[in-house]
Protein backbone atom coordinates (compact mmCIF):
# COMPACT_ATOMS: atom_id res chain seq x y z
CA UNK A 1 0.00 0.00 0.00
CA UNK A 2 1.05 3.42 -0.74
CA UNK A 3 1.12 6.19 1.45
CA UNK A 4 1.29 9.02 -1.27
CA UNK A 5 -2.30 9.61 -0.53
CA UNK A 6 -1.83 11.37 2.94
CA UNK A 7 -0.05 14.40 1.01
CA UNK A 8 -3.23 15.46 0.58
CA UNK A 9 -3.43 15.50 4.66
CA UNK A 10 -0.81 17.27 4.85
CA UNK A 11 -1.21 20.01 2.46
CA UNK A 12 -4.91 20.65 4.81
CA UNK A 13 -3.07 20.77 7.98
CA UNK A 14 -0.13 23.00 6.38
CA UNK A 15 -3.13 25.42 4.83
CA UNK A 16 -4.74 25.89 7.79
CA UNK A 17 -2.28 26.40 10.11
CA UNK A 18 -0.81 28.89 7.64
CA UNK A 19 -3.84 30.49 7.51
CA UNK A 20 -3.68 30.56 3.88
CA UNK A 21 -7.66 30.69 2.36
CA UNK A 22 -9.12 27.32 2.99
CA UNK A 23 -11.26 27.54 -0.32
CA UNK A 24 -7.88 27.39 -2.51
CA UNK A 25 -6.51 24.81 0.22
CA UNK A 26 -9.00 22.55 0.19
CA UNK A 27 -9.66 22.66 -3.70
CA UNK A 28 -5.41 22.03 -3.98
CA UNK A 29 -5.65 18.99 -0.96
CA UNK A 30 -8.46 17.42 -2.58
CA UNK A 31 -6.67 17.32 -6.61
CA UNK A 32 -3.22 16.47 -4.84
CA UNK A 33 -5.19 13.30 -3.20
CA UNK A 34 -6.78 12.39 -6.51
CA UNK A 35 -4.05 12.53 -8.56
CA UNK A 36 -1.64 10.98 -6.25
CA UNK A 37 -4.43 7.95 -6.02
CA UNK A 38 -3.86 7.77 -9.81
CA UNK A 39 -7.35 9.33 -10.96
CA UNK A 40 -6.84 11.56 -13.75
CA UNK A 41 -7.35 15.12 -13.60
CA UNK A 42 -10.77 14.71 -15.33
CA UNK A 43 -11.88 12.25 -13.01
CA UNK A 44 -10.91 14.14 -9.70
CA UNK A 45 -12.76 17.67 -11.30
CA UNK A 46 -15.89 15.22 -11.93
CA UNK A 47 -15.51 12.80 -7.99
CA UNK A 48 -15.53 16.57 -6.51
CA UNK A 49 -18.53 18.28 -8.59
CA UNK A 50 -20.74 15.46 -7.85
CA UNK A 51 -19.80 15.31 -4.24
CA UNK A 52 -20.46 19.04 -4.06
CA UNK A 53 -23.58 18.72 -5.93
CA UNK A 54 -24.63 15.66 -3.46
CA UNK A 55 -24.10 18.02 -0.35
CA UNK A 56 -26.34 21.18 -1.61
CA UNK A 57 -28.55 20.47 1.25
CA UNK A 58 -26.02 22.03 3.48
CA UNK A 59 -27.35 25.45 1.53
CA UNK A 60 -30.34 25.42 2.52
CA UNK A 61 -29.94 26.81 6.04
CA UNK A 62 -28.96 30.52 4.21
CA UNK A 63 -32.39 30.88 3.48
CA UNK A 64 -33.39 32.00 7.03
CA UNK A 65 -31.21 35.17 6.07
CA UNK A 66 -33.57 37.48 4.60
CA UNK A 67 -36.01 37.35 7.95
CA UNK A 68 -33.11 37.53 10.12
CA UNK A 69 -31.86 40.50 8.63
CA UNK A 70 -34.90 41.81 8.20
CA UNK A 71 -35.56 41.87 11.83
CA UNK A 72 -31.91 43.10 12.29
CA UNK A 73 -33.48 46.31 10.71
CA UNK A 74 -36.12 46.34 12.88
CA UNK A 75 -33.86 45.87 16.21
CA UNK A 76 -34.03 42.39 16.74
CA UNK A 77 -30.29 42.17 18.68
CA UNK A 78 -31.58 45.80 20.34
CA UNK A 79 -34.69 44.40 21.80
CA UNK A 80 -32.80 41.01 22.91
CA UNK A 81 -30.06 43.12 24.69
CA UNK A 82 -32.98 45.11 26.31
CA UNK A 83 -34.91 42.03 27.35
CA UNK A 84 -32.08 40.93 29.30
CA UNK A 85 -30.66 44.37 30.71
CA UNK A 86 -34.21 44.30 32.58
CA UNK A 87 -33.88 40.98 34.13
CA UNK A 88 -31.05 42.20 37.54
CA UNK A 89 -29.87 38.51 37.97
CA UNK A 90 -28.47 37.32 34.58
CA UNK A 91 -25.06 36.89 34.13
CA UNK A 92 -24.13 35.73 30.36
CA UNK A 93 -22.79 32.42 32.10
CA UNK A 94 -25.94 31.50 33.53
CA UNK A 95 -27.84 32.69 30.29
CA UNK A 96 -25.41 30.41 27.86
CA UNK A 97 -26.51 27.55 30.70
CA UNK A 98 -29.59 27.50 29.82
CA UNK A 99 -29.03 27.80 26.17
CA UNK A 100 -26.73 24.75 26.72
CA UNK A 101 -29.84 22.63 28.46
CA UNK A 102 -31.87 23.40 26.15
CA UNK A 103 -30.19 22.76 23.04
CA UNK A 104 -28.89 19.56 24.39
CA UNK A 105 -32.85 18.17 25.68
CA UNK A 106 -34.13 19.78 21.81
CA UNK A 107 -31.69 18.15 19.92
CA UNK A 108 -32.27 14.52 22.19
CA UNK A 109 -35.64 14.72 21.14
CA UNK A 110 -34.73 15.15 17.42
CA UNK A 111 -35.15 19.10 17.30
CA UNK A 112 -31.95 19.68 16.12
CA UNK A 113 -32.21 21.39 13.21
CA UNK A 114 -34.67 24.27 14.87
CA UNK A 115 -31.94 26.23 16.59
CA UNK A 116 -28.44 26.64 15.05
CA UNK A 117 -25.87 29.36 14.62
CA UNK A 118 -27.70 31.93 11.88
CA UNK A 119 -31.30 30.84 13.30
CA UNK A 120 -30.55 31.56 16.99
CA UNK A 121 -26.94 32.15 17.87
CA UNK A 122 -26.55 35.43 15.81
CA UNK A 123 -29.78 37.09 16.14
CA UNK A 124 -30.65 35.79 19.93
CA UNK A 125 -28.32 34.44 21.88
CA UNK A 126 -25.53 36.26 21.35
CA UNK A 127 -26.97 39.80 21.79
CA UNK A 128 -28.25 38.15 25.31
CA UNK A 129 -25.28 37.05 26.60
CA UNK A 130 -23.11 40.25 25.46
CA UNK A 131 -26.31 42.44 27.25
CA UNK A 132 -26.32 40.02 30.26
CA UNK A 133 -22.43 41.00 30.64
CA UNK A 134 -23.02 44.42 31.02
CA UNK A 135 -20.01 46.69 29.51
CA UNK A 136 -17.99 44.38 28.51
CA UNK A 137 -14.42 45.54 26.78
CA UNK A 138 -14.09 44.33 23.25
CA UNK A 139 -11.66 41.40 24.23
CA UNK A 140 -14.36 40.50 26.52
CA UNK A 141 -17.19 40.91 24.17
CA UNK A 142 -15.10 38.94 21.55
CA UNK A 143 -14.62 35.99 23.89
CA UNK A 144 -18.68 36.31 25.13
CA UNK A 145 -19.85 35.87 21.51
CA UNK A 146 -17.34 32.72 20.79
CA UNK A 147 -18.28 31.58 23.93
CA UNK A 148 -22.24 31.68 22.60
CA UNK A 149 -21.24 29.74 19.62
CA UNK A 150 -19.62 27.37 21.13
CA UNK A 151 -22.69 26.41 23.57
CA UNK A 152 -24.64 25.87 20.80
CA UNK A 153 -21.88 23.49 18.75
CA UNK A 154 -21.38 21.40 22.37
CA UNK A 155 -24.80 21.22 23.19
CA UNK A 156 -26.14 19.93 19.44
CA UNK A 157 -23.40 17.80 19.20
CA UNK A 158 -24.04 16.03 22.98
CA UNK A 159 -27.30 15.63 22.82
CA UNK A 160 -28.46 14.83 19.06
CA UNK A 161 -27.25 11.32 19.55
CA UNK A 162 -29.53 10.41 21.98
CA UNK A 163 -32.41 10.88 19.56
CA UNK A 164 -32.23 7.52 18.15
CA UNK A 165 -33.12 8.21 14.13
CA UNK A 166 -29.93 10.62 13.49
CA UNK A 167 -27.42 9.83 11.22
CA UNK A 168 -24.43 9.12 13.21
CA UNK A 169 -26.66 6.68 15.06
CA UNK A 170 -27.76 4.91 11.89
CA UNK A 171 -23.86 4.62 10.78
CA UNK A 172 -22.91 3.12 13.96
CA UNK A 173 -25.20 0.97 13.36
CA UNK A 174 -24.39 -0.07 9.68
CA UNK A 175 -21.05 -0.37 10.25
CA UNK A 176 -21.61 -2.98 13.15
CA UNK A 177 -24.43 -4.69 11.68
CA UNK A 178 -21.75 -5.32 8.55
CA UNK A 179 -19.47 -7.14 11.25
CA UNK A 180 -22.43 -9.29 13.20
CA UNK A 181 -23.47 -6.99 15.54
CA UNK A 182 -27.17 -6.46 15.21
CA UNK A 183 -27.85 -3.45 17.67
CA UNK A 184 -31.08 -1.69 17.99
CA UNK A 185 -30.95 2.13 17.37
CA UNK A 186 -32.01 2.58 20.88
CA UNK A 187 -29.25 0.80 22.51
CA UNK A 188 -26.71 2.92 20.95
CA UNK A 189 -28.77 6.46 21.66
CA UNK A 190 -29.06 5.20 25.54
CA UNK A 191 -25.15 5.19 25.78
CA UNK A 192 -25.02 8.71 24.28
CA UNK A 193 -26.50 9.71 28.00
CA UNK A 194 -23.45 9.70 29.61
CA UNK A 195 -21.13 11.85 27.57
CA UNK A 196 -24.28 14.12 27.36
CA UNK A 197 -24.02 14.42 31.16
CA UNK A 198 -20.63 14.91 31.06
CA UNK A 199 -20.73 17.41 28.51
CA UNK A 200 -23.43 19.31 30.50
CA UNK A 201 -21.11 19.57 33.66
CA UNK A 202 -17.51 20.23 31.88
CA UNK A 203 -19.12 22.94 30.18
CA UNK A 204 -21.54 23.90 32.42
CA UNK A 205 -18.83 24.09 34.72
CA UNK A 206 -17.17 26.51 32.45
CA UNK A 207 -19.33 28.78 32.24
CA UNK A 208 -20.12 29.12 35.63
CA UNK A 209 -16.05 29.92 36.27
CA UNK A 210 -17.05 32.63 33.53
CA UNK A 211 -19.06 34.59 35.39
CA UNK A 212 -16.82 33.97 38.56
CA UNK A 213 -13.99 35.46 36.38
CA UNK A 214 -16.07 38.59 35.88
CA UNK A 215 -17.03 38.76 39.51
CA UNK A 216 -13.45 38.97 40.50
CA UNK A 217 -12.82 42.22 38.56
CA UNK B 1 -44.15 14.98 -3.08
CA UNK B 2 -41.86 17.74 -1.84
CA UNK B 3 -38.76 16.33 -2.31
CA UNK B 4 -35.36 18.03 -1.46
CA UNK B 5 -35.33 19.14 -5.14
CA UNK B 6 -38.08 21.78 -4.47
CA UNK B 7 -35.88 23.46 -1.51
CA UNK B 8 -32.94 24.14 -3.74
CA UNK B 9 -35.04 26.62 -5.76
CA UNK B 10 -35.67 29.32 -2.73
CA UNK B 11 -32.21 29.10 -1.64
CA UNK B 12 -30.79 29.14 -5.48
CA UNK B 13 -33.51 32.14 -5.91
CA UNK B 14 -32.08 33.85 -2.93
CA UNK B 15 -28.70 33.78 -3.65
CA UNK B 16 -29.07 34.79 -7.85
CA UNK B 17 -31.39 37.71 -5.96
CA UNK B 18 -28.11 38.48 -4.31
CA UNK B 19 -25.73 38.16 -7.35
CA UNK B 20 -28.07 40.83 -9.23
CA UNK B 21 -27.87 43.38 -6.63
CA UNK B 22 -24.57 42.57 -6.01
CA UNK B 23 -23.38 43.45 -9.58
CA UNK B 24 -24.90 46.75 -9.06
CA UNK B 25 -23.62 47.74 -5.94
CA UNK B 26 -20.92 50.31 -7.59
CA UNK B 27 -20.26 50.92 -3.71
CA UNK B 28 -18.17 47.62 -3.81
CA UNK B 29 -14.62 47.48 -5.89
CA UNK B 30 -15.15 43.77 -6.31
CA UNK B 31 -18.54 43.87 -7.52
CA UNK B 32 -18.25 41.91 -10.31
CA UNK B 33 -15.93 38.62 -8.52
CA UNK B 34 -18.85 38.82 -5.73
CA UNK B 35 -21.60 38.62 -8.25
CA UNK B 36 -19.88 36.11 -10.12
CA UNK B 37 -19.17 33.64 -6.92
CA UNK B 38 -23.12 34.11 -5.98
CA UNK B 39 -23.98 33.75 -9.25
CA UNK B 40 -22.20 30.31 -9.38
CA UNK B 41 -23.69 29.04 -6.25
CA UNK B 42 -27.34 29.93 -7.98
CA UNK B 43 -26.24 27.82 -10.90
CA UNK B 44 -25.17 25.28 -8.31
CA UNK B 45 -28.64 25.14 -6.39
CA UNK B 46 -31.26 25.64 -9.45
CA UNK B 47 -28.95 23.86 -12.60
CA UNK B 48 -26.80 21.32 -10.47
CA UNK B 49 -28.49 18.54 -11.58
CA UNK B 50 -28.27 19.53 -15.16
CA UNK B 51 -24.39 20.62 -16.00
CA UNK B 52 -23.17 16.92 -15.24
CA UNK B 53 -20.64 15.79 -13.02
CA UNK B 54 -17.27 18.11 -14.94
CA UNK B 55 -19.48 20.50 -15.09
CA UNK B 56 -19.97 21.22 -11.07
CA UNK B 57 -16.50 20.34 -10.86
CA UNK B 58 -15.88 23.08 -12.85
CA UNK B 59 -17.96 25.53 -11.08
CA UNK B 60 -16.30 24.45 -7.93
CA UNK B 61 -13.02 25.35 -9.06
CA UNK B 62 -14.33 28.62 -10.55
CA UNK B 63 -15.70 29.45 -6.83
CA UNK B 64 -12.32 28.77 -4.85
CA UNK B 65 -10.79 30.60 -7.23
CA UNK B 66 -12.90 33.71 -7.48
CA UNK B 67 -12.63 33.48 -3.22
CA UNK B 68 -9.22 32.54 -2.90
CA UNK B 69 -7.77 34.71 -5.06
CA UNK B 70 -9.35 38.06 -3.44
CA UNK B 71 -11.99 38.15 -6.36
CA UNK B 72 -14.94 38.39 -3.34
CA UNK B 73 -15.62 41.44 -1.94
CA UNK B 74 -18.77 43.03 0.57
CA UNK B 75 -20.76 45.15 -0.65
CA UNK B 76 -23.07 48.09 0.97
CA UNK B 77 -26.59 47.46 1.88
CA UNK B 78 -29.19 49.39 2.31
CA UNK B 79 -30.07 48.66 5.74
CA UNK B 80 -30.83 50.97 9.03
CA UNK B 81 -28.63 53.06 11.15
CA UNK B 82 -28.10 52.16 15.33
CA UNK B 83 -29.79 54.65 16.00
CA UNK B 84 -32.86 54.11 13.70
CA UNK B 85 -32.29 50.42 15.07
CA UNK B 86 -32.77 51.12 18.91
CA UNK B 87 -35.36 53.35 18.57
CA UNK B 88 -37.71 50.75 16.54
CA UNK B 89 -36.68 47.91 19.06
CA UNK B 90 -38.13 50.67 21.95
CA UNK B 91 -41.21 51.28 19.67
CA UNK B 92 -41.96 47.78 19.11
CA UNK B 93 -41.40 45.85 21.78
CA UNK B 94 -41.40 42.70 22.42
CA UNK B 95 -43.27 42.07 19.51
CA UNK B 96 -40.42 41.78 17.29
CA UNK B 97 -39.25 37.99 18.79
CA UNK B 98 -43.04 36.57 17.38
CA UNK B 99 -41.46 36.72 13.23
CA UNK B 100 -37.89 35.57 14.71
CA UNK B 101 -39.56 32.44 16.67
CA UNK B 102 -41.93 31.83 13.31
CA UNK B 103 -39.28 30.18 11.74
CA UNK B 104 -38.00 27.68 14.68
CA UNK B 105 -41.45 27.18 16.13
CA UNK B 106 -42.72 25.99 12.54
CA UNK B 107 -39.75 23.46 11.91
CA UNK B 108 -40.12 22.19 15.91
CA UNK B 109 -44.15 21.88 15.61
CA UNK B 110 -43.92 20.54 12.36
CA UNK B 111 -41.86 18.12 12.74
CA UNK B 112 -43.17 17.01 15.97
CA UNK B 113 -47.04 16.67 14.12
CA UNK B 114 -45.35 15.07 10.79
CA UNK B 115 -43.69 12.38 13.06
CA UNK B 116 -46.59 11.74 15.85
CA UNK B 117 -49.66 12.50 13.97
CA UNK B 118 -51.34 10.70 10.91
CA UNK B 119 -49.91 13.01 8.19
CA UNK B 120 -46.58 11.64 8.42
CA UNK B 121 -48.13 8.60 6.62
CA UNK B 122 -49.85 11.09 3.73
CA UNK B 123 -46.39 10.58 2.42
CA UNK B 124 -46.26 14.76 0.75
CA UNK B 125 -42.94 14.88 1.95
CA UNK B 126 -39.44 13.28 1.64
CA UNK B 127 -38.89 10.91 3.83
CA UNK B 128 -36.69 12.59 6.97
CA UNK B 129 -36.29 15.91 5.11
CA UNK B 130 -39.70 17.19 6.88
CA UNK B 131 -37.50 19.29 9.15
CA UNK B 132 -35.69 21.22 6.08
CA UNK B 133 -39.24 21.61 4.48
CA UNK B 134 -40.62 23.14 7.36
CA UNK B 135 -37.48 25.34 8.00
CA UNK B 136 -38.18 26.81 4.32
CA UNK B 137 -41.90 27.10 5.09
CA UNK B 138 -41.08 28.80 8.65
CA UNK B 139 -39.12 31.83 6.35
CA UNK B 140 -41.88 32.11 3.97
CA UNK B 141 -44.53 32.81 6.97
CA UNK B 142 -41.76 34.53 8.74
CA UNK B 143 -41.57 37.20 5.63
CA UNK B 144 -45.46 37.56 4.91
CA UNK B 145 -45.94 38.06 8.43
CA UNK B 146 -43.35 40.73 8.42
CA UNK B 147 -44.28 42.39 4.84
CA UNK B 148 -47.61 42.72 6.43
CA UNK B 149 -46.55 44.36 10.34
CA UNK B 150 -43.69 46.30 9.58
CA UNK B 151 -43.84 47.36 5.56
CA UNK B 152 -40.25 46.92 4.70
CA UNK B 153 -39.01 48.24 1.11
CA UNK B 154 -39.61 45.61 -1.40
CA UNK B 155 -35.81 44.79 -2.31
CA UNK B 156 -35.49 44.90 2.18
CA UNK B 157 -35.86 41.25 2.32
CA UNK B 158 -32.51 40.88 -0.25
CA UNK B 159 -30.34 43.77 0.88
CA UNK B 160 -31.05 42.37 4.31
CA UNK B 161 -30.22 39.19 3.23
CA UNK B 162 -27.07 40.21 0.88
CA UNK B 163 -25.73 42.25 4.02
CA UNK B 164 -25.70 38.96 6.11
CA UNK B 165 -24.21 36.49 3.27
CA UNK B 166 -21.38 39.32 2.55
CA UNK B 167 -20.85 39.20 6.02
CA UNK B 168 -20.13 35.71 6.12
CA UNK B 169 -18.78 35.45 2.34
CA UNK B 170 -16.90 32.46 1.44
CA UNK B 171 -17.19 30.40 4.83
CA UNK B 172 -21.00 29.99 3.37
CA UNK B 173 -19.90 27.73 0.96
CA UNK B 174 -16.81 25.99 2.94
CA UNK B 175 -18.72 23.71 4.69
CA UNK B 176 -19.89 22.20 1.21
CA UNK B 177 -16.65 22.10 -0.27
CA UNK B 178 -14.96 20.16 2.49
CA UNK B 179 -17.90 17.50 2.40
CA UNK B 180 -16.69 17.07 -1.43
CA UNK B 181 -13.13 16.85 -0.23
CA UNK B 182 -13.98 14.13 2.25
CA UNK B 183 -15.70 11.84 -0.86
CA UNK B 184 -12.60 12.13 -2.67
CA UNK B 185 -10.25 11.31 0.60
CA UNK B 186 -12.32 8.40 0.52
CA UNK B 187 -12.17 7.22 -3.45
CA UNK B 188 -8.66 7.86 -2.86
CA UNK B 189 -8.53 5.12 -0.09
CA UNK B 190 -7.04 7.70 2.59
CA UNK B 191 -9.34 5.52 4.93
CA UNK B 192 -7.54 2.38 4.93
CA UNK B 193 -4.14 3.50 5.07
CA UNK B 194 -4.55 5.62 8.33
CA UNK B 195 -6.39 2.24 9.91
CA UNK B 196 -3.36 0.34 8.64
CA UNK B 197 -1.27 3.49 10.13
CA UNK B 198 -3.15 3.37 13.63
CA UNK B 199 -3.18 -0.75 13.61
CA UNK B 200 0.82 -0.86 13.49
CA UNK B 201 0.82 1.43 16.81
CA UNK B 202 -1.51 -0.12 19.06
CA UNK B 203 0.88 -1.37 21.98
CA UNK B 204 -0.17 -4.98 22.80
CA UNK B 205 -1.50 -6.21 26.25
CA UNK B 206 -2.98 -3.34 27.62
CA UNK B 207 -6.71 -2.80 26.71
CA UNK B 208 -6.71 0.84 28.92
CA UNK B 209 -4.19 1.64 25.90
CA UNK B 210 -6.18 0.14 23.02
CA UNK B 211 -9.34 2.15 24.40
CA UNK B 212 -6.86 5.51 24.29
CA UNK B 213 -5.74 4.85 20.89
CA UNK B 214 -9.19 4.19 19.78
CA UNK B 215 -10.85 7.39 21.17
CA UNK B 216 -7.68 9.69 20.18
CA UNK B 217 -7.62 8.20 16.87
CA UNK B 218 -11.39 8.99 16.58
CA UNK B 219 -10.60 12.43 17.73
CA UNK B 220 -7.55 12.92 15.59
CA UNK B 221 -8.79 11.30 12.31
CA UNK B 222 -12.31 13.50 12.96
CA UNK B 223 -9.73 16.82 13.11
CA UNK B 224 -8.29 15.77 9.73
CA UNK B 225 -11.45 15.01 8.10
CA UNK B 226 -13.59 17.67 9.63
CA UNK B 227 -16.58 14.73 10.56
CA UNK B 228 -17.05 12.00 13.10
CA UNK B 229 -19.05 10.31 10.38
CA UNK B 230 -15.64 9.36 8.36
CA UNK B 231 -13.68 8.60 10.87
CA UNK B 232 -16.15 5.65 12.53
CA UNK B 233 -15.78 3.37 9.82
CA UNK B 234 -11.57 3.09 10.06
CA UNK B 235 -11.48 3.52 13.55
CA UNK B 236 -14.39 0.27 14.11
CA UNK B 237 -12.78 -1.60 11.40
CA UNK B 238 -8.99 -0.81 12.60
CA UNK B 239 -9.77 -1.36 16.54
CA UNK B 240 -13.23 -1.35 17.38
CA UNK B 241 -14.74 -4.16 16.39
CA UNK B 242 -10.88 -6.68 16.16
CA UNK B 243 -9.53 -5.29 19.37
CA UNK B 244 -12.16 -4.27 22.16
CA UNK B 245 -15.26 -5.80 20.78
CA UNK B 246 -13.49 -9.50 19.79
CA UNK B 247 -10.69 -9.83 21.99
CA UNK B 248 -11.20 -7.95 25.12
CA UNK B 249 -15.25 -8.76 24.75
CA UNK B 250 -16.07 -5.05 25.07
CA UNK B 251 -19.87 -3.69 24.55
CA UNK B 252 -20.69 -3.27 21.37
CA UNK B 253 -23.19 -0.39 22.03
CA UNK B 254 -21.42 1.29 24.40
CA UNK B 255 -17.80 1.46 21.72
CA UNK B 256 -20.14 2.51 19.04
CA UNK B 257 -22.03 4.79 20.76
CA UNK B 258 -19.49 6.78 22.89
CA UNK B 259 -16.15 5.94 19.88
CA UNK B 260 -18.74 8.33 18.03
CA UNK B 261 -18.77 10.87 20.67
CA UNK B 262 -14.99 10.71 21.13
CA UNK B 263 -15.18 11.99 17.52
CA UNK B 264 -17.38 14.92 18.50
CA UNK B 265 -14.89 16.34 20.76
CA UNK B 266 -12.32 16.25 17.46
CA UNK B 267 -14.97 18.57 15.70
CA UNK B 268 -15.14 21.23 18.27
CA UNK B 269 -11.17 21.36 17.71
CA UNK B 270 -10.91 21.61 13.98
CA UNK B 271 -11.53 24.50 11.50
CA UNK B 272 -12.38 21.45 9.06
CA UNK B 273 -15.38 21.44 10.64
CA UNK B 274 -16.21 24.79 9.33
CA UNK B 275 -20.53 24.80 9.09
CA UNK B 276 -19.56 24.49 13.20
CA UNK B 277 -16.57 26.46 13.99
CA UNK B 278 -15.42 29.09 10.70
CA UNK B 279 -18.92 30.14 9.82
CA UNK B 280 -20.15 31.31 13.35
CA UNK B 281 -16.78 32.80 13.48
CA UNK B 282 -17.80 34.68 10.33
CA UNK B 283 -21.43 35.70 11.19
CA UNK B 284 -20.68 36.92 14.79
CA UNK B 285 -17.93 39.21 12.91
CA UNK B 286 -15.48 37.76 15.37
CA UNK B 287 -11.65 39.15 14.57
CA UNK B 288 -10.35 35.74 15.17
CA UNK B 289 -11.52 33.13 12.35
CA UNK B 290 -10.37 30.62 14.90
CA UNK B 291 -12.04 32.25 18.15
CA UNK B 292 -14.98 29.46 18.10
CA UNK B 293 -12.48 26.73 18.44
CA UNK B 294 -10.34 28.18 20.85
CA UNK B 295 -13.65 28.85 23.32
CA UNK B 296 -13.96 25.13 22.62
CA UNK B 297 -10.77 22.94 23.27
CA UNK B 298 -10.90 23.50 27.09
CA UNK B 299 -15.05 21.72 26.78
CA UNK B 300 -13.35 19.36 24.30
CA UNK B 301 -10.38 18.05 25.93
CA UNK B 302 -11.74 17.41 29.43
CA UNK B 303 -14.50 15.68 27.37
CA UNK B 304 -12.36 13.57 25.59
CA UNK B 305 -11.15 12.20 28.74
CA UNK B 306 -14.15 11.52 30.12
CA UNK B 307 -15.62 9.82 27.19
CA UNK B 308 -12.30 7.41 27.45
CA UNK B 309 -13.54 6.58 31.07
CA UNK B 310 -17.27 5.56 29.91
CA UNK B 311 -15.50 3.36 27.28
CA UNK B 312 -13.33 2.08 29.57
CA UNK B 313 -15.80 1.53 32.69
CA UNK B 314 -19.12 0.99 30.91
CA UNK B 315 -18.40 -1.47 28.11
CA UNK B 316 -16.83 -4.16 30.46
CA UNK B 317 -13.04 -3.80 29.70
CA UNK B 318 -11.82 -2.61 33.54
Amino acid sequence: MTWLPLLGILIVVAGFALRLNPMLVVVAAGLATGLLAGMNPVEVVAAFGKAFNDNRIIAIVWVVLPVIGLLERYGLQQRAAAVIRSFKGATTGKLLLLYLGYRQLTAAIGLHSTAGHPQTVRPLVAPMALAAAGEPSPEEAEKIKAMAAATDNVGLFFGEDIFFAIGSIVLIQQVLKADGYDLAPLQLALWAIPSAIAAFAIHGARLWWFDRKRRAR
Amino acid sequence: MITLGWLYVPAGLLFGAVALRSALDRANPKRLGTAAFWGLMALSLLGGDWIGDVGNGLLVLGLAGLAGFGFVGRGTSDTTSQERREHSAARLGNQLFLPALVIPLTALVGTLAWNYTPLGQSGWIEPKRETYVFLVLGVILALGVIAVWLRPPVLAPIEEGRRLLDAIGWAAVLPQLLAALGAVFAVAGVGDIVGAGVRSVIPGGSVFLTVCVFALGMAAFTMIMGNAFAAFPVMAAAIGVPLLIEDHGGDPAVIGAVGMLAGFCGTLMTPMAANFNLVPAALLELKDQYGVIKAQVPTALPLLAANIAILYFCAGLA
